[in-house]
């Protein structure tokens, strides 16, 4: 192999895999009735960030969405459950989703991911008034900051 | 001429997706107003200044930081909003300024139920439904 092409393929290999440059990276989103439909109200987050069963109940409670009614009809439920759970931090264990799935306890179907440890301790020394800012509301507004968040990147801090 | 007749052909089809926009949510309102008629016999038509009432009245029946539709789409409907709970924006809800506005059945009928159980605490009737729509059809 020519040393050029050795550097062709090593490029094109870190472009496939990102988190080869840093693990402030978790897979995007790629199914677009997922983007729409958990991207309504908030971002579609990246499945990555939670582990299957978590994903699983979350898609059992969807009439009590942390307070809301976010039930879909039965086929689009089965298939955003589909790609949920297979594309879930302890299935496919890329980037920061092996640092988050480290942090859930053995068996537990947590439903927040702001929650988690990781989460605060990467969160740990924003100041209140960023939280309280109109154009943030809430943490899980990730986009707000993370202005790559949407694509899997949160490496802008 | 090849360019030309393709200039020509997305000219052309511009207006005529409005169009069957504006026919797919003339469709969701004409079932809305079967539905009302059948719950009052008295139905005489939607009107967009019960519309605009309901868009704009404070009725803090469901989630405290939403007492109004305005809490997430604004007092001007022409506006982009913010959604109140999540921080994320939403696109302007005024039929003017987003033609593909209120054109899908699903979606309407979806986002209908989780708002009005948000801001009034209940599911909207078919009467307020219509009379949402008619309000933001001339927005
Ligand atoms: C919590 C924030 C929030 C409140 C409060 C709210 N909405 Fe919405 N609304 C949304 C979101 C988010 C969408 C979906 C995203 C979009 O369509 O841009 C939406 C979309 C809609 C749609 C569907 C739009 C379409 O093009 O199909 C209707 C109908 C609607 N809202 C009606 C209402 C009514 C009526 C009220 C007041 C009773 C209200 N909304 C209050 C957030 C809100």
């Amino acid at each position: 192999m020519t040393m050029r092409r050795v550097i062709v393929l090593a490029a094109a290999l870190l472009a496939a895999t990102p988190a080869i440059a840093g693990d402030d990276w978790v897979p995007p989103v790629k199914d677009p009735m997922v983007r729409k439909e958990c991207g309504a109200c908030h971002m579609a987050f990246q499945p990555a960030f939670l582990p299957a069963r978590s994903w699983d109940r979350m898609m059992n409670e969807l009439a009590d969405h942390f307070g809301e009614d976010a039930t879909l009809s039965a086929d689009k439920a089965r298939a955003i459950r589909n790609y949920l759970t297979a594309n879930a931090g302890d299935v496919v264990a890329a980037g920061r989703a092996s640092k988050y799935m480290r942090a859930v306890a053995p068996g537990g179907t947590p439903q927040r991911i702001t929650l988690n440890p990781d989460f605060e301790r990467k969160h740990r020394k924003i100041p209140d008034r960023v939280w309280k800012d109109p154009r943030v509301v809430t943490r899980s507004n990730c986009p707000a900051c993370h202005r790559g968040a949407e694509q899997g990147w949160y490496d802008d801090d | 001429m090849n360019r030309v007749l393709f200039l020509a052909a997305i000219l052309a089809a511009a207006p005529a997706a409005v169009m069957a926009a504006d026919a797919r949510r003339d469709a969701i309102i004409a079932d809305y107003a079967v539905q009302a008629g059948k719950a009052a016999p008295g139905f005489a038509g939607f009107s967009a200044r019960r519309g605009e009432a309901l868009f704009r009245t404070r009725w803090a029946g469901g989630d405290e930081r939403t007492p109004s539709c305005t809490a997430c789409h604004t007092e001007n409907p022409r506006a982009p909003g913010r959604n109140a709970k999540t921080g994320r924006p939403i696109d302007p809800v005024a039929v003017s300024v987003n033609p593909a506005r209120f054109t899908d059945r699903d979606e309407v009928e979806k986002q209908f139920r989780r708002d009005c159980k948000s801001v009034l605490g209940r599911a909207c009737t078919p009467l307020e439904k219509g009379d949402y729509l008619t309000f933001m059809r001339e927005q």
